[in-house]
């Protein structure tokens, strides 16, 4: 009976043309969520295989004086880091700033939220390019060997660090492309900004898996 | 949102008129599909052309073979094969047949094919990104195909690429260039798979036509569905896993290697652990074998229903065990790693779960029986195929839950008898969907009939050729042979008939291998010069038949199809004929869709499926 129902409710529609989706979700936007999905799994992979190296080779590296920055002769664990992943977890709100904007048609605003998260996801790159330089040239860590402890600590590093980075730099790009479109009109002009909602996604998955990698790499 | 690009895709496509956006730089899913099954089936070819080449020295050790010789300089010295290029013909024929044939052809073939025409949409989702997943596997097929000819020669660590052989530049002369262009395929091979993937979920979530409910889907849709799924989150752990042993061999990593002394020369590297990269390896690993198989399993599904003239037997259960499947492949990867030392309580729990994963196949199983029991079954070459893909698939099955259990595994392990098992499942089982799909859907790649003669004589004797060559390796695993071994020479336990075996299988390879010649004179002859086909030659209820052969750019007229009910009603009690379309009203005929409102006929009626029941009231 309830089969009945929904083929009698199916049939009334008489505008169905095939693209209308069954989950209330565009078929760009759900693509999007699956490669997400995807995405996720290879960072889960190098995160177990992180933790199960580092469970295996014993004795791993106090990361607060590693990644510490010496201030007016003090020493405070972490700062950098607190201080990048403070710039991503605020790129993420101009990000949700510059959606909520693109709901409302607001093309100027839009356009500026996304420059201002380029600009973060930019900064973050830069520091991350100095914390990579300070380690390579004052420590001498390099993915094979570091003055710290065991050598999966470098590789480890420079393998997780630089795979996100990648990612903040990809979505950087992506982020211009949108926003480009967004000045130029085309969003206007096809009457949906769904796309900087569908950027959104991307971007605030690549903070979130920064806060796995901080969390398990770095604060752990 | 949602609505604004309802309106994009109502638009009715153009085809596109010059020949380079219409034949190669195609954005249609029917080219895409004949392009990835023709790059795919060369590789499969290639793929075979290497097994025959195993085959030799196995069958005549030492012995030389000039004329084979002469092909193939780069392999032979003296017309004999070299052990290391031994070594990498099967690190090839593995990783070739496994990914660039069979999960290329399954899912990037007939996936590409079958969903849009089979859900009732025009395209793909996103056709571009569907072209360039075509262009990348290409590109993927070259560079893995260019490692032949490097110094050194191909990958020789096997398809499964364990470390420290694969690690290490000097282990093997294959340990070269060669392993690192075959690991830079995989990743380029694992982006297209990527792209491709999200295409076919999203086709299969997104644009299905009106009326055209997941519980309606074709089973083949199903399949290709929840093995695009296992593809999407099973390949992210074998990339991570080809990135960090990319970084051990270029940049001096320790992730997989500890100390190691090759050929005198201690490698001074320590902490990391070459099991990693099996477990990464085989998260990828055991989901991909039911890449291959599920895809299969939904093609015999359809060509058993459709040439039984029977309703699928247990649709319900069926796409139930399909999701059951494809969950439970996901936690029996430590299966292939019983030797490597893991704890014997893991031991027990991945038997646990892969003994389970044999309740959803069972299940399959019977119900392919049950559709085929008392049915008015048309032996077509597709219907053949199907019937000897349940028949390869109970055989290779059963070895699997022997292989399942530690204490039997150990023993077995490495011997001929798994290469039995997983030859018997994967190259014949999965190779047979791809046959029976090839003839039962050729009147929509190419318009035309394939030849029905030469196709049964092909059919007779892949059947009883590949049995020839694949159960008797069962046996020489229960004597102890081992797998992957150039020659057996020094191996005294051996009993002197292994030899003999091992002659037979040989000229059984030789012998079935050519018979696929017979297919590839078949396809060639029919696509120019076969019978031309009507829209719906097997009288099926799915969409695609409803559709032109070949369906035109867009695949239907102004209007998409409208589906009424499920895939499977045939032979419906008092209907006109014994098969319904999905496109007809419920008005119209009557329909034996499980859950809607049709009293059913009585229980001899149902199963032999004769439609001479008490006519029915409609569901509507």
């Amino acid at each position: 009976m309830v089969a009945e129902v929904t083929v009698q409710q199916v049939e009334q529609k008489p505008s169905w043309g095939g693209g209308i989706s069954p989950f209330g979700v565009s078929w760009q936007k759900l693509m999007m969520w699956i490669f997400i999905l995807s995405d996720a799994f290879i960072f889960g992979s190098f995160l177990i295989s992180y933790a199960t190296s580092r469970a295996s080779v014993g004795k791993w590296v106090d990361t607060g004086k590693v990644f510490a920055l010496h201030i007016a002769g003090s020493e405070i664990p972490l700062l950098l880091i607190a201080i990048m992943t403070f710039i991503l977890v605020s790129s993420s709100g101009t990000m949700a700033l510059a959606v909520a904007n693109a709901y409302e048609r607001r093309k100027k605003e839009t356009v500026r939220y996304l420059f201002l998260t380029m600009l973060l996801g930019l900064t973050f790159v830069g520091c991350q390019a100095y914390e990579w330089t300070h380690l390579i040239v004052d420590y001498g860590v390099r993915p094979w060997w570091n003055p710290f402890g065991p050598p999966q600590f470098g590789a480890y590093f420079f393998t997780l660090t630089g795979f996100h980075g990648m990612h903040v730099l990809s979505g950087v790009i992506y982020l211009g492309i949108i926003a480009r479109q967004v000045a130029k009109g085309v969003y206007d002009r096809r009457g949906s900004y769904a796309n900087v909602e569908i950027a959104g996604l991307y971007w605030h998955f690549v903070d979130l898996i920064w806060v796995f990698i901080f969390t398990m790499f770095y604060l752990f | 949102m949602a609505t604004e690009h309802a309106v994009e895709s109502v638009v009715v496509h153009h085809e596109p008129q010059s020949f380079w956006r219409r034949y190669i730089f195609s954005m249609d899913h029917k080219v895409i599909a004949i392009q990835y099954m023709i790059t795919a089936g060369l590789m499969g070819l290639i793929g075979l052309v290497m097994s025959w080449l195993m085959r030799i020295p196995l069958a005549w050790p030492g012995e030389s073979v000039p004329i084979v010789a002469k092909i193939f300089p780069g392999l032979f010295e003296g017309g004999v094969l070299r052990p290391d290029a031994y070594l990498a013909m099967m690190t090839m024929h593995g990783t070739l047949m496994v990914f660039f044939f069979l999960t290329a052809i399954l899912l990037g073939g007939f996936g590409n094919l079958l969903i849009p025409l089979q859900c009732g949409a025009r395209d793909m989702a996103f056709p571009f990104v569907n072209m360039l997943s075509y262009w990348v596997f290409l590109l993927s097929c070259l560079i893995m195909l260019a490692s032949l000819f490097v110094t050194g020669g191909a990958a020789a660590a096997g398809w499964t690429a364990y470390p420290p052989l694969s690690a290490l530049e000097k282990a093997v002369p294959g340990s070269g260039l060669g392993q690192t262009l075959w690991l830079v395929a995989m990743a380029v091979f694992i982006a297209s798979s990527v792209m491709g993937g999200l295409n076919y979920i999203t086709t299969v979530l997104n644009l299905r036509t009106q009326g055209m409910s997941m519980m309606r889907l074709p089973l083949t849709v199903w399949a290709l569905f929840v093995a695009a799924i296992l593809g999407l989150l099973a390949f992210p752990a074998l990339f991570a896993g080809a990135v960090l042993l990319l970084l051990d061999r270029h940049l001096g990593t320790s992730f997989y290697l500890s100390h190691v002394v090759v050929g005198g020369e201690h490698i001074v590297r320590e902490g990391g652990n070459p099991l990693l990269w099996q477990h990464l390896f085989w998260f990828l690993g055991h989901p991909e074998v039911y890449i291959l198989i599920l895809p299969a399993m939904g093609i015999a599904s359809e060509i058993i229903s459709n040439n039984a003239r029977k309703p699928i037997f247990g649709y319900r259960v069926m796409v139930y065990s399909i999701i059951a499947i494809g969950f439970l492949s996901f936690i029996v990867w430590g299966h292939h790693m019983f030797v490597s030392g893991m704890n014997i309580w893991l031991s027990a729990a991945f038997t646990l779960t892969t003994l389970i994963i044999a309740v959803p196949s069972a299940v399959k199983t019977f119900n392919w029986l049950g559709t085929l029991w008392r049915g008015k079954l048309r032996f077509t070459t597709a219907m053949l195929f199907a019937i000897g893909f349940v028949s390869t698939f109970v055989t290779g099955g059963l070895t699997g839950i022997f292989l399942g259990n530690p204490t039997i595994d150990i023993q077995l392990h490495d011997t001929y008898f798994v290469v039995a098992h997983f030859h018997i499942v994967m190259a014949t089982s999965s190779v047979f969907g791809i046959f029976a799909g090839v003839y039962h859907w050729f009147p929509k790649l190419f318009g035309r009939m394939m030849d029905e003669r030469l196709g049964k004589l092909h059919f007779w004797l892949t059947f009883l050729g590949m049995y020839a060559i694949f159960f008797p390796m069962h046996y020489l695993g229960f004597m102890g042979v081992p797998r992957r071994y150039y020659g057996f020479g020094l191996l005294q336990y051996l009993a002197p008939n292994t030899q003999d075996i091992q002659l037979f299988i040989s000229v059984a390879a030789f012998i079935t291998g050519a018979a696929q010649f017979l297919f590839l004179v078949n396809l060639i002859r029919s696509i120019w010069w076969g019978r031309r086909a009507e829209a719906n030659p097997w009288q099926g209820n799915t969409l695609e038949w409803q559709a032109p052969s070949p369906p035109p750019h867009g695949n239907w007229g102004e209007k998409l199809p409208v589906v009424y009910r499920w895939a499977y009603d045939y032979s419906v009690a008092g209907a006109s004929q014994d098969f319904i379309p999905q496109t007809v009203p419920i008005e119209q005929e009557p329909t034996g869709e499980p859950g809607r409102h049709v009293p059913l006929p009585t229980v001899a009626a149902t199963l032999s499926g004769d439609g001479n029941g008490k006519p029915l009231q409609n569901g509507g």
